[in-house]
Protein backbone atom coordinates (compact mmCIF):
# COMPACT_ATOMS: atom_id res chain seq x y z
CA UNK A 1 0.00 0.00 0.00
CA UNK A 2 2.20 2.50 -0.99
CA UNK A 3 0.09 5.41 -1.17
CA UNK A 4 -1.09 4.85 2.21
CA UNK A 5 2.41 4.79 3.54
CA UNK A 6 3.50 8.62 5.03
CA UNK A 7 -0.48 9.30 5.18
CA UNK A 8 -0.74 7.38 8.35
CA UNK A 9 -0.41 10.33 10.82
CA UNK A 10 -2.63 11.20 13.81
CA UNK A 11 -4.79 13.53 13.20
CA UNK A 12 -3.78 16.96 15.35
CA UNK A 13 -6.65 19.00 14.68
CA UNK A 14 -10.26 18.81 13.29
CA UNK A 15 -11.53 21.38 11.57
CA UNK A 16 -15.46 22.15 12.24
CA UNK A 17 -16.48 22.16 8.77
CA UNK A 18 -15.30 19.40 7.32
CA UNK A 19 -14.17 16.22 8.79
CA UNK A 20 -10.57 15.44 6.87
CA UNK A 21 -8.00 18.25 8.39
CA UNK A 22 -6.26 19.81 5.25
CA UNK A 23 -3.39 17.85 4.50
CA UNK A 24 -3.90 14.96 6.43
CA UNK A 25 -5.66 12.48 4.35
CA UNK A 26 -5.39 10.98 0.94
CA UNK A 27 -7.36 12.47 -1.46
CA UNK A 28 -9.01 10.73 -4.67
CA UNK A 29 -10.35 12.05 -7.59
CA UNK A 30 -11.66 9.98 -10.26
CA UNK A 31 -14.16 10.92 -13.59
CA UNK A 32 -16.31 8.99 -15.66
CA UNK A 33 -18.99 9.86 -18.40
CA UNK A 34 -22.65 8.26 -18.29
CA UNK A 35 -25.29 8.30 -20.45
CA UNK A 36 -27.95 9.50 -18.48
CA UNK A 37 -29.22 13.19 -17.37
CA UNK A 38 -27.58 14.68 -14.16
CA UNK A 39 -31.41 14.68 -12.20
CA UNK A 40 -31.46 11.17 -13.01
CA UNK A 41 -27.89 10.45 -11.55
CA UNK A 42 -28.29 12.98 -8.61
CA UNK A 43 -31.67 11.46 -7.55
CA UNK A 44 -29.94 7.94 -7.39
CA UNK A 45 -26.74 9.17 -5.79
CA UNK A 46 -28.56 11.25 -3.12
CA UNK A 47 -30.55 8.44 -2.27
CA UNK A 48 -27.05 6.93 -0.19
CA UNK A 49 -28.41 3.37 0.40
CA UNK A 50 -28.10 2.93 -3.32
CA UNK A 51 -24.32 3.53 -2.98
CA UNK A 52 -23.61 -0.22 -2.28
CA UNK A 53 -25.19 -1.55 -5.46
CA UNK A 54 -21.73 -0.09 -7.08
CA UNK A 55 -19.32 0.90 -4.10
CA UNK A 56 -18.27 -2.77 -3.49
CA UNK A 57 -16.27 -2.09 -0.35
CA UNK A 58 -19.56 -0.92 1.19
CA UNK A 59 -22.24 -3.58 2.73
CA UNK A 60 -24.48 -1.04 3.62
CA UNK A 61 -25.71 2.71 4.09
CA UNK A 62 -28.97 3.69 6.52
CA UNK A 63 -30.11 6.81 6.17
CA UNK A 64 -30.89 7.66 9.76
CA UNK A 65 -32.58 11.56 9.50
CA UNK A 66 -32.75 13.33 6.29
CA UNK A 67 -29.09 14.39 6.02
CA UNK A 68 -27.77 11.52 8.38
CA UNK A 69 -26.73 8.00 7.34
CA UNK A 70 -24.45 5.07 9.12
CA UNK A 71 -22.36 3.70 7.17
CA UNK A 72 -20.81 0.01 7.28
CA UNK A 73 -17.59 -1.51 4.91
CA UNK A 74 -16.33 -4.69 5.03
CA UNK A 75 -12.92 -5.46 6.15
CA UNK A 76 -11.13 -8.65 5.97
CA UNK A 77 -12.05 -11.83 7.98
CA UNK A 78 -15.20 -10.59 8.26
CA UNK A 79 -14.53 -7.44 10.17
CA UNK A 80 -16.45 -4.44 9.51
CA UNK A 81 -15.80 -1.06 9.74
CA UNK A 82 -18.34 1.77 10.53
CA UNK A 83 -19.35 5.03 10.75
CA UNK A 84 -21.96 7.99 10.78
CA UNK A 85 -21.55 10.46 7.74
CA UNK A 86 -24.13 13.40 7.20
CA UNK A 87 -24.44 15.49 4.05
CA UNK A 88 -22.87 18.74 4.44
CA UNK A 89 -23.93 20.39 1.11
CA UNK A 90 -26.41 19.65 -1.66
CA UNK A 91 -27.55 21.56 -4.60
CA UNK A 92 -29.90 19.62 -6.93
CA UNK A 93 -28.97 18.24 -9.48
CA UNK A 94 -25.18 19.27 -9.59
CA UNK A 95 -23.07 19.06 -6.12
CA UNK A 96 -23.74 16.61 -3.25
CA UNK A 97 -21.03 16.43 -0.32
CA UNK A 98 -20.98 14.24 2.39
CA UNK A 99 -18.19 14.08 5.60
CA UNK A 100 -18.05 11.57 8.44
CA UNK A 101 -18.91 12.49 11.48
CA UNK A 102 -16.23 13.83 14.16
CA UNK A 103 -15.82 10.95 16.32
CA UNK A 104 -16.03 8.09 13.11
CA UNK A 105 -13.18 5.11 13.36
CA UNK A 106 -12.62 6.60 9.76
CA UNK A 107 -12.35 10.45 9.00
CA UNK A 108 -13.48 10.52 5.23
CA UNK A 109 -15.42 13.36 3.29
CA UNK A 110 -16.81 12.82 -0.43
CA UNK A 111 -18.04 15.05 -3.00
CA UNK A 112 -19.60 13.88 -6.39
CA UNK A 113 -20.50 16.39 -9.04
CA UNK A 114 -22.53 16.03 -12.04
CA UNK A 115 -21.95 18.37 -14.70
CA UNK A 116 -23.63 18.24 -18.54
CA UNK A 117 -21.21 16.66 -21.14
CA UNK A 118 -20.41 18.60 -24.15
CA UNK A 119 -23.08 18.63 -26.92
CA UNK A 120 -26.01 16.91 -24.74
CA UNK A 121 -23.74 13.85 -24.83
CA UNK A 122 -24.49 12.68 -21.14
CA UNK A 123 -23.12 13.83 -17.86
CA UNK A 124 -19.93 14.39 -16.24
CA UNK A 125 -19.61 12.92 -12.57
CA UNK A 126 -17.02 13.93 -10.93
CA UNK A 127 -15.86 12.37 -7.63
CA UNK A 128 -13.39 13.52 -4.90
CA UNK A 129 -13.38 11.46 -1.58
CA UNK A 130 -10.47 12.46 1.27
CA UNK A 131 -9.75 10.18 4.00
CA UNK A 132 -7.44 9.29 7.09
CA UNK A 133 -6.16 5.92 6.83
CA UNK A 134 -6.53 4.45 10.80
CA UNK A 135 -3.71 3.89 12.62
CA UNK A 136 -3.22 0.66 14.45
CA UNK A 137 -5.73 -2.73 13.95
CA UNK A 138 -8.29 -0.58 12.24
CA UNK A 139 -5.72 0.77 9.88
CA UNK A 140 -4.22 -2.81 9.08
CA UNK A 141 -7.51 -4.46 7.73
CA UNK A 142 -8.26 -0.61 6.11
CA UNK A 143 -5.18 -0.94 4.15
CA UNK A 144 -6.63 -4.58 3.03
CA UNK A 145 -9.76 -3.59 2.19
CA UNK A 146 -8.34 -1.27 -0.31
CA UNK A 147 -6.06 -4.20 -2.14
CA UNK A 148 -6.06 -2.10 -5.17
CA UNK A 149 -4.98 1.81 -4.81
CA UNK A 150 -7.99 4.04 -3.97
CA UNK A 151 -7.61 5.51 -7.43
CA UNK A 152 -8.75 1.80 -9.03
CA UNK A 153 -11.07 1.88 -6.72
CA UNK A 154 -12.88 4.46 -7.22
CA UNK A 155 -12.62 4.30 -10.58
CA UNK A 156 -13.92 0.86 -10.56
CA UNK A 157 -16.89 1.94 -8.66
CA UNK A 158 -17.45 4.61 -10.99
CA UNK A 159 -17.68 1.97 -14.29
CA UNK A 160 -20.25 -0.03 -12.01
CA UNK A 161 -22.32 3.37 -11.41
CA UNK A 162 -22.14 3.51 -15.22
CA UNK A 163 -22.95 0.25 -15.79
CA UNK A 164 -25.92 0.33 -13.91
CA UNK A 165 -27.32 3.71 -14.60
CA UNK A 166 -27.22 2.83 -19.10
CA UNK A 167 -28.35 -0.68 -18.87
CA UNK A 168 -30.16 -1.57 -15.52
CA UNK A 169 -27.61 -4.32 -14.46
CA UNK A 170 -23.87 -5.30 -13.99
CA UNK A 171 -22.43 -7.58 -16.51
CA UNK A 172 -21.21 -11.04 -15.22
CA UNK A 173 -19.95 -14.56 -16.15
CA UNK A 174 -20.12 -15.43 -12.36
CA UNK A 175 -22.07 -18.72 -12.68
CA UNK A 176 -21.64 -19.65 -16.43
CA UNK A 177 -20.48 -22.69 -16.96
CA UNK A 178 -16.92 -23.65 -17.35
CA UNK A 179 -15.43 -26.91 -18.46
CA UNK A 180 -12.99 -28.81 -16.27
CA UNK A 181 -10.01 -26.75 -15.45
CA UNK A 182 -7.75 -29.79 -17.13
CA UNK B 1 -25.05 -30.72 -21.69
CA UNK B 2 -21.91 -31.04 -24.24
CA UNK B 3 -19.66 -27.81 -25.00
CA UNK B 4 -16.39 -27.19 -27.05
CA UNK B 5 -13.72 -25.93 -24.16
CA UNK B 6 -10.41 -25.02 -25.29
CA UNK B 7 -7.59 -26.29 -23.52
CA UNK B 8 -4.47 -24.61 -24.94
CA UNK B 9 -2.59 -24.85 -28.55
CA UNK B 10 -4.58 -27.26 -30.73
CA UNK B 11 -6.37 -28.69 -27.44
CA UNK B 12 -9.86 -28.53 -27.65
CA UNK B 13 -12.47 -31.06 -26.87
CA UNK B 14 -16.15 -31.70 -26.07
CA UNK B 15 -16.87 -31.97 -22.78
CA UNK B 16 -19.96 -32.25 -20.37
CA UNK B 17 -20.54 -28.92 -18.05
CA UNK B 18 -23.23 -27.25 -15.99
CA UNK B 19 -26.34 -25.57 -18.71
CA UNK B 20 -26.64 -22.19 -18.06
CA UNK B 21 -28.65 -20.06 -16.04
CA UNK B 22 -30.17 -16.52 -16.39
CA UNK B 23 -27.72 -14.08 -14.55
CA UNK B 24 -29.35 -11.25 -14.86
CA UNK B 25 -32.26 -9.48 -15.70
CA UNK B 26 -31.91 -8.97 -19.30
CA UNK B 27 -30.39 -12.70 -20.08
CA UNK B 28 -31.99 -15.18 -22.61
CA UNK B 29 -31.05 -19.08 -23.00
CA UNK B 30 -30.89 -19.91 -26.23
CA UNK B 31 -30.90 -23.90 -27.53
CA UNK B 32 -28.69 -23.83 -29.93
CA UNK B 33 -29.72 -25.73 -33.34
CA UNK B 34 -26.63 -24.69 -35.86
CA UNK B 35 -23.27 -23.03 -34.43
CA UNK B 36 -20.22 -22.80 -36.67
CA UNK B 37 -16.33 -22.31 -36.52
CA UNK B 38 -14.92 -19.14 -37.46
CA UNK B 39 -11.59 -18.48 -38.96
CA UNK B 40 -11.14 -16.39 -35.58
CA UNK B 41 -11.84 -19.66 -33.50
CA UNK B 42 -8.63 -20.54 -35.27
CA UNK B 43 -6.88 -18.06 -33.70
CA UNK B 44 -7.83 -19.69 -30.30
CA UNK B 45 -6.53 -23.08 -31.55
CA UNK B 46 -3.52 -21.69 -32.79
CA UNK B 47 -2.79 -20.04 -29.13
CA UNK B 48 -2.52 -16.26 -30.23
CA UNK B 49 -4.73 -15.02 -28.59
CA UNK B 50 -3.98 -13.90 -25.10
CA UNK B 51 -6.15 -14.64 -21.96
CA UNK B 52 -7.79 -17.62 -22.49
CA UNK B 53 -8.11 -20.20 -19.82
CA UNK B 54 -8.36 -23.97 -19.70
CA UNK B 55 -12.23 -24.88 -19.89
CA UNK B 56 -13.32 -21.79 -21.78
CA UNK B 57 -16.45 -22.74 -23.79
CA UNK B 58 -15.73 -21.36 -27.53
CA UNK B 59 -18.27 -20.20 -30.28
CA UNK B 60 -19.49 -16.92 -31.31
CA UNK B 61 -21.43 -18.23 -34.56
CA UNK B 62 -24.63 -19.51 -33.48
CA UNK B 63 -28.40 -19.96 -33.63
CA UNK B 64 -31.25 -21.11 -31.98
CA UNK B 65 -34.16 -21.09 -30.06
CA UNK B 66 -35.14 -18.99 -27.07
CA UNK B 67 -36.39 -21.17 -23.97
CA UNK B 68 -36.00 -18.70 -21.15
CA UNK B 69 -36.08 -14.97 -20.52
CA UNK B 70 -35.11 -12.66 -17.67
CA UNK B 71 -37.63 -10.37 -16.67
CA UNK B 72 -36.22 -7.88 -18.15
CA UNK B 73 -36.67 -9.09 -21.66
CA UNK B 74 -39.92 -7.89 -23.17
CA UNK B 75 -39.54 -8.63 -26.93
CA UNK B 76 -38.81 -12.67 -27.10
CA UNK B 77 -40.63 -15.55 -25.53
CA UNK B 78 -39.90 -18.84 -25.04
CA UNK B 79 -39.77 -20.89 -28.44
CA UNK B 80 -38.69 -17.49 -30.94
CA UNK B 81 -35.84 -18.60 -33.21
CA UNK B 82 -33.15 -16.46 -33.44
CA UNK B 83 -29.73 -15.41 -34.65
CA UNK B 84 -27.36 -13.83 -32.10
CA UNK B 85 -24.66 -11.25 -33.00
CA UNK B 86 -21.92 -12.27 -32.09
CA UNK B 87 -20.81 -9.32 -29.89
CA UNK B 88 -22.85 -8.60 -27.16
CA UNK B 89 -23.95 -5.16 -26.87
CA UNK B 90 -26.17 -2.85 -24.52
CA UNK B 91 -28.18 -0.75 -27.06
CA UNK B 92 -27.78 2.67 -24.40
CA UNK B 93 -24.53 3.93 -24.28
CA UNK B 94 -22.67 6.23 -26.56
CA UNK B 95 -21.37 3.76 -28.80
CA UNK B 96 -24.26 1.55 -29.20
CA UNK B 97 -26.90 4.78 -30.02
CA UNK B 98 -24.14 5.71 -32.78
CA UNK B 99 -24.03 2.43 -34.05
CA UNK B 100 -20.84 1.25 -32.73
CA UNK B 101 -22.13 -1.55 -31.26
CA UNK B 102 -18.84 -4.11 -31.50
CA UNK B 103 -17.39 -0.83 -29.07
CA UNK B 104 -20.27 -1.38 -26.48
CA UNK B 105 -19.33 0.47 -23.40
CA UNK B 106 -20.63 -1.88 -20.69
CA UNK B 107 -20.84 -5.14 -22.04
CA UNK B 108 -17.31 -6.61 -20.86
CA UNK B 109 -16.86 -7.55 -17.10
CA UNK B 110 -13.60 -7.43 -17.83
CA UNK B 111 -13.13 -3.99 -18.97
CA UNK B 112 -10.18 -3.41 -16.13
CA UNK B 113 -8.21 -5.48 -18.33
CA UNK B 114 -9.09 -4.33 -21.59
CA UNK B 115 -8.62 -0.48 -20.22
CA UNK B 116 -5.43 -1.93 -19.13
CA UNK B 117 -4.19 -3.61 -22.69
CA UNK B 118 -6.09 -0.72 -24.91
CA UNK B 119 -6.79 2.23 -22.95
CA UNK B 120 -10.34 1.45 -23.17
CA UNK B 121 -12.66 -1.38 -23.40
CA UNK B 122 -14.41 -2.91 -26.18
CA UNK B 123 -17.84 -4.80 -25.93
CA UNK B 124 -17.95 -8.40 -24.48
CA UNK B 125 -17.83 -10.84 -27.22
CA UNK B 126 -18.85 -14.87 -26.81
CA UNK B 127 -16.43 -16.97 -26.10
CA UNK B 128 -13.13 -15.01 -27.02
CA UNK B 129 -11.04 -14.78 -24.50
CA UNK B 130 -11.50 -12.97 -21.04
CA UNK B 131 -9.89 -9.50 -22.44
CA UNK B 132 -13.49 -9.26 -24.27
CA UNK B 133 -15.28 -10.48 -20.99
CA UNK B 134 -14.27 -13.92 -20.82
CA UNK B 135 -18.46 -15.17 -21.81
CA UNK B 136 -18.95 -18.98 -22.56
CA UNK B 137 -19.98 -19.64 -25.98
CA UNK B 138 -22.06 -21.59 -28.12
CA UNK B 139 -20.45 -24.40 -29.55
CA UNK B 140 -22.38 -25.42 -26.70
CA UNK B 141 -26.25 -27.00 -26.76
CA UNK B 142 -27.06 -23.97 -24.82
CA UNK B 143 -26.22 -20.71 -24.56
CA UNK B 144 -26.59 -17.64 -22.20
CA UNK B 145 -27.33 -14.27 -24.34
CA UNK B 146 -26.75 -11.65 -22.22
CA UNK B 147 -28.67 -8.44 -23.50
CA UNK B 148 -31.15 -10.55 -25.59
CA UNK B 149 -33.41 -7.38 -25.94
CA UNK B 150 -31.19 -5.43 -28.17
CA UNK B 151 -29.01 -8.41 -29.82
CA UNK B 152 -31.20 -11.62 -31.52
CA UNK B 153 -32.79 -11.20 -34.26
CA UNK B 154 -36.25 -13.43 -35.10
CA UNK B 155 -35.76 -15.19 -38.32
CA UNK B 156 -38.64 -16.07 -40.52
CA UNK B 157 -39.79 -20.33 -40.64
CA UNK B 158 -39.29 -19.91 -44.25
CA UNK B 159 -35.33 -19.85 -44.21
CA UNK B 160 -33.56 -22.81 -43.17
CA UNK B 161 -30.99 -22.33 -40.40
CA UNK B 162 -27.98 -22.59 -42.69
CA UNK B 163 -29.53 -19.59 -44.86
CA UNK B 164 -29.38 -17.40 -41.89
CA UNK B 165 -26.52 -18.64 -39.11
CA UNK B 166 -24.11 -15.91 -40.84
CA UNK B 167 -26.34 -13.57 -39.87
CA UNK B 168 -24.19 -13.35 -36.69
CA UNK B 169 -20.76 -13.39 -37.75
CA UNK B 170 -19.51 -13.78 -41.07
CA UNK B 171 -21.66 -12.21 -43.64
CA UNK B 172 -22.15 -8.91 -41.86
CA UNK B 173 -18.28 -9.00 -41.34
CA UNK B 174 -17.69 -9.51 -45.30
CA UNK B 175 -20.00 -6.85 -45.92
CA UNK B 176 -19.00 -4.33 -43.11
CA UNK B 177 -15.48 -4.94 -44.54
CA UNK B 178 -16.80 -3.44 -48.24
CA UNK B 179 -18.68 -1.14 -46.82
CA UNK B 180 -15.14 0.60 -45.14
CA UNK B 181 -14.13 0.52 -48.62
CA UNK B 182 -16.53 3.38 -49.56
CA UNK B 183 -17.09 1.64 -52.76
CA UNK B 184 -17.75 4.03 -55.89
CA UNK B 185 -19.29 2.25 -58.99
CA UNK B 186 -16.98 0.78 -60.81
CA UNK B 187 -14.63 0.59 -58.42
CA UNK B 188 -11.47 -2.60 -58.08
CA UNK B 189 -11.15 -3.94 -54.82
CA UNK B 190 -8.72 -6.22 -54.26
CA UNK B 191 -9.43 -8.80 -51.15
CA UNK B 192 -6.73 -10.96 -49.57
CA UNK B 193 -8.17 -13.87 -48.04
CA UNK B 194 -10.62 -16.32 -49.80
CA UNK B 195 -11.54 -18.07 -46.29
CA UNK B 196 -15.55 -17.11 -45.45
CA UNK B 197 -14.90 -13.51 -44.34
CA UNK B 198 -13.19 -12.99 -47.60
CA UNK B 199 -16.57 -15.07 -50.04
CA UNK B 200 -18.94 -12.41 -48.49
CA UNK B 201 -17.06 -9.71 -48.85
CA UNK B 202 -16.47 -10.46 -52.82
CA UNK B 203 -20.21 -10.90 -52.75
CA UNK B 204 -21.08 -7.50 -50.72
CA UNK B 205 -18.31 -5.45 -52.71
CA UNK B 206 -20.08 -6.23 -55.98
CA UNK B 207 -23.58 -5.66 -54.19
CA UNK B 208 -22.11 -2.51 -53.31
CA UNK B 209 -21.33 -1.40 -56.92
CA UNK B 210 -17.81 -2.62 -57.61
CA UNK B 211 -17.08 -3.04 -61.16
CA UNK B 212 -14.13 -5.87 -60.35
CA UNK B 213 -13.21 -7.77 -57.58
CA UNK B 214 -9.96 -9.66 -57.03
CA UNK B 215 -9.24 -12.51 -54.84
CA UNK B 216 -6.27 -13.73 -53.37
CA UNK B 217 -5.45 -16.98 -51.70
CA UNK B 218 -3.08 -19.89 -51.71
CA UNK B 219 -5.76 -22.61 -51.56
CA UNK B 220 -7.36 -23.83 -55.00
CA UNK B 221 -10.64 -24.91 -53.82
CA UNK B 222 -11.14 -21.15 -51.80
CA UNK B 223 -9.88 -19.84 -55.33
CA UNK B 224 -12.66 -21.83 -57.51
CA UNK B 225 -15.37 -20.71 -55.07
CA UNK B 226 -14.28 -16.99 -55.51
CA UNK B 227 -14.26 -17.34 -59.04
CA UNK B 228 -17.00 -19.62 -60.09
CA UNK B 229 -19.22 -18.21 -57.57
CA UNK B 230 -17.96 -15.32 -56.36
CA UNK B 231 -17.34 -13.78 -60.24
CA UNK B 232 -13.60 -12.83 -58.62
CA UNK B 233 -10.68 -12.79 -61.04
CA UNK B 234 -8.25 -14.67 -59.11
CA UNK B 235 -4.27 -14.70 -57.90
CA UNK B 236 -2.80 -16.83 -56.34
CA UNK B 237 -0.80 -15.26 -53.64
CA UNK B 238 2.55 -14.73 -54.08
CA UNK B 239 5.55 -12.06 -53.69
CA UNK B 240 4.00 -10.70 -56.66
CA UNK B 241 0.91 -10.11 -56.16
CA UNK B 242 1.42 -6.39 -56.10
CA UNK B 243 3.01 -6.33 -59.49
CA UNK B 244 -0.44 -8.55 -60.66
CA UNK B 245 -2.51 -5.96 -59.02
CA UNK B 246 -0.76 -2.91 -60.73
CA UNK B 247 -0.94 -4.61 -63.84
CA UNK B 248 -4.13 -5.49 -63.47
CA UNK B 249 -5.60 -2.29 -63.17
CA UNK B 250 -3.55 -0.84 -66.41
CA UNK B 251 -0.98 1.04 -63.81
CA UNK B 252 -3.30 2.64 -61.20
CA UNK B 253 -3.98 0.22 -58.23
CA UNK B 254 -6.96 -1.50 -56.80
CA UNK B 255 -9.24 1.27 -55.47
CA UNK B 256 -9.83 -0.09 -52.27
CA UNK B 257 -8.39 -3.55 -50.53
CA UNK B 258 -9.31 -5.97 -47.96
CA UNK B 259 -7.28 -8.02 -45.14
CA UNK B 260 -9.28 -10.71 -44.81
CA UNK B 261 -6.48 -12.91 -43.57
CA UNK B 262 -5.89 -11.11 -39.78
CA UNK B 263 -2.60 -11.83 -38.08
CA UNK B 264 -1.84 -15.40 -39.09
CA UNK B 265 -0.83 -14.34 -42.72
CA UNK B 266 1.15 -17.16 -43.97
CA UNK B 267 4.55 -17.50 -43.73
CA UNK B 268 5.15 -18.71 -46.96
CA UNK B 269 4.78 -14.72 -48.02
CA UNK B 270 8.25 -13.99 -45.79
CA UNK B 271 9.75 -11.77 -48.63
CA UNK B 272 12.71 -10.82 -46.47
CA UNK B 273 15.64 -12.87 -44.93
CA UNK B 274 15.50 -10.22 -42.19
CA UNK B 275 11.98 -11.41 -41.58
CA UNK B 276 12.82 -15.10 -41.74
CA UNK B 277 15.62 -14.75 -39.20
CA UNK B 278 12.81 -12.70 -36.74
CA UNK B 279 10.36 -15.58 -37.17
CA UNK B 280 13.19 -18.24 -36.64
CA UNK B 281 14.12 -16.62 -33.86
CA UNK B 282 11.43 -15.04 -32.06
CA UNK B 283 7.99 -16.85 -32.18
CA UNK B 284 6.23 -13.83 -31.21
CA UNK B 285 6.92 -11.56 -34.61
CA UNK B 286 4.04 -10.75 -36.11
CA UNK B 287 4.24 -11.37 -40.44
CA UNK B 288 1.76 -8.37 -41.18
CA UNK B 289 2.63 -10.12 -45.02
CA UNK B 290 -0.93 -9.30 -46.13
CA UNK B 291 -1.23 -5.71 -45.24
CA UNK B 292 2.23 -5.07 -46.24
CA UNK B 293 1.03 -6.40 -49.83
CA UNK B 294 -2.07 -4.35 -49.79
CA UNK B 295 -0.12 -0.76 -48.66
CA UNK B 296 2.10 -1.29 -51.26
CA UNK B 297 -0.74 -2.40 -54.11
CA UNK B 298 -3.53 -0.24 -53.44
CA UNK B 299 -4.14 3.26 -55.54
CA UNK B 300 -2.97 6.71 -54.03
CA UNK B 301 -5.70 7.75 -51.76
CA UNK B 302 -7.27 4.28 -51.88
CA UNK B 303 -8.93 2.57 -48.85
CA UNK B 304 -7.59 -0.53 -46.49
CA UNK B 305 -10.12 -2.18 -45.08
CA UNK B 306 -9.05 -4.87 -42.52
CA UNK B 307 -11.70 -7.32 -40.81
CA UNK B 308 -9.08 -9.57 -40.31
CA UNK B 309 -8.43 -9.66 -37.11
CA UNK B 310 -5.40 -8.21 -35.16
CA UNK B 311 -3.65 -8.70 -31.53
CA UNK B 312 -0.76 -7.35 -30.04
CA UNK B 313 1.73 -5.67 -31.34
CA UNK B 314 3.03 -5.84 -35.02
CA UNK B 315 6.44 -5.29 -36.30
CA UNK B 316 7.92 -4.07 -39.71
CA UNK B 317 4.43 -2.13 -40.62
CA UNK B 318 5.10 0.24 -43.35
CA UNK B 319 3.26 3.07 -42.27
CA UNK B 320 5.76 5.21 -44.12
CA UNK B 321 4.48 4.01 -47.87
CA UNK B 322 0.64 4.29 -45.89
CA UNK B 323 1.24 8.01 -45.06
CA UNK B 324 3.08 8.84 -48.47
CA UNK B 325 -0.04 7.22 -50.36
CA UNK B 326 -2.66 8.98 -48.43
CA UNK B 327 -4.35 5.67 -47.64
CA UNK B 328 -7.59 5.57 -45.72
CA UNK B 329 -7.32 2.65 -42.78
CA UNK B 330 -10.64 1.15 -41.08
CA UNK B 331 -10.71 -1.69 -38.71
CA UNK B 332 -12.66 -3.13 -36.35
CA UNK B 333 -14.74 -6.03 -34.98
CA UNK B 334 -17.90 -5.71 -36.68
CA UNK B 335 -20.81 -3.84 -35.31
CA UNK B 336 -23.25 -6.75 -36.66
CA UNK B 337 -26.53 -5.04 -34.85
CA UNK B 338 -26.21 -2.57 -38.06
CA UNK B 339 -26.01 -5.33 -40.66
CA UNK B 340 -28.63 -7.78 -39.47
CA UNK B 341 -31.81 -6.91 -40.39
CA UNK B 342 -31.01 -5.28 -44.13
CA UNK B 343 -28.49 -8.16 -44.97
CA UNK B 344 -31.76 -10.30 -43.83
CA UNK B 345 -34.06 -8.86 -45.86
CA UNK B 346 -31.41 -9.45 -49.10
CA UNK B 347 -31.50 -13.11 -48.12
CA UNK B 348 -35.02 -13.01 -48.25
CA UNK B 349 -35.05 -11.12 -51.46
CA UNK B 350 -32.97 -14.33 -53.22
CA UNK B 351 -29.64 -11.80 -53.60
CA UNK B 352 -27.63 -14.11 -51.71
CA UNK B 353 -27.57 -17.95 -50.22
CA UNK B 354 -25.48 -17.88 -47.66
CA UNK B 355 -25.21 -21.48 -47.15
CA UNK B 356 -23.16 -21.25 -50.98
CA UNK B 357 -19.85 -21.35 -48.14
CA UNK B 358 -20.62 -24.71 -45.99
CA UNK B 359 -18.22 -27.32 -47.00
CA UNK B 360 -18.62 -29.36 -43.44
CA UNK B 361 -21.59 -30.44 -41.32
CA UNK B 362 -20.89 -32.02 -38.28
CA UNK B 363 -22.49 -33.25 -35.04
CA UNK B 364 -21.20 -30.82 -32.25
CA UNK B 365 -19.77 -34.25 -30.69
CA UNK B 366 -17.32 -33.78 -33.47
CA UNK B 367 -16.42 -30.32 -33.16
CA UNK B 368 -12.33 -31.23 -31.99
CA UNK B 369 -11.99 -33.01 -35.27
CA UNK B 370 -13.84 -29.77 -36.73
CA UNK B 371 -11.30 -27.64 -35.72
CA UNK B 372 -7.94 -29.88 -37.09
CA UNK B 373 -9.85 -30.12 -40.38
CA UNK B 374 -10.73 -26.21 -40.59
CA UNK B 375 -6.95 -25.17 -39.23
CA UNK B 376 -5.62 -27.85 -41.95
CA UNK B 377 -7.67 -27.01 -44.47
CA UNK B 378 -8.38 -30.62 -45.20
CA UNK B 379 -10.63 -31.91 -47.88
CA UNK B 380 -11.17 -28.95 -49.28
CA UNK B 381 -12.54 -27.30 -45.93
CA UNK B 382 -13.99 -23.79 -46.08
CA UNK B 383 -16.29 -23.87 -43.38
CA UNK B 384 -17.84 -25.81 -40.79
CA UNK B 385 -21.00 -25.91 -39.26
CA UNK B 386 -22.20 -27.88 -35.86
CA UNK B 387 -25.01 -29.95 -35.02
CA UNK B 388 -25.92 -30.01 -30.96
Amino acid sequence: MKLLKGSRRRIVARSSRASVTHNQGVKVVQKITINRSAEELYHFWRNLENLPQFMTHLESVRVTDGKKSHWVARAPLGNKIEWDAEIINEKEPSLLAWRSREDSDLQNAGTVRFQPAPAGRGTEVIVSLEYVPPAGQLGKAFAKLLQETPEHQIHDDLRRLKWLMETGEIPTTHGQPVGPSR
Amino acid sequence: MKALCWYGKFKVRVVNVPEPRILNPRDAIVRVTATAICGSDLHLYDGVIPMMKKGDILGHEFMGEIVEVGSGVKNLRAGDRVVVPFNIACGGCFFCQRGLWSLCDNSNPNAALAEKEFGFSEAGLFGYSHLYGGYAGGQAEYVRVPFADVGPLKVPQALSDEQVLFLSDIFPTGYMAAENCNIQPGDTVAIWGCGPVGQFAIRSAYMLGAGKVIAIDAEPARLKMAEKDGKAVTLVSDLDVPQKLIDLTAGRGPDACIDAVGLEAHARLHDTRYDQSKKDWDLSTKYPHVLTQAIQACRKGGTISVPGVYAGAMNKFPFGAAFAKGIALKMGQTHVHRYMRPLLKRIQNGEIDPSFVITHRLPLEDAANGYSIFNEKEDDCVKVVLKP
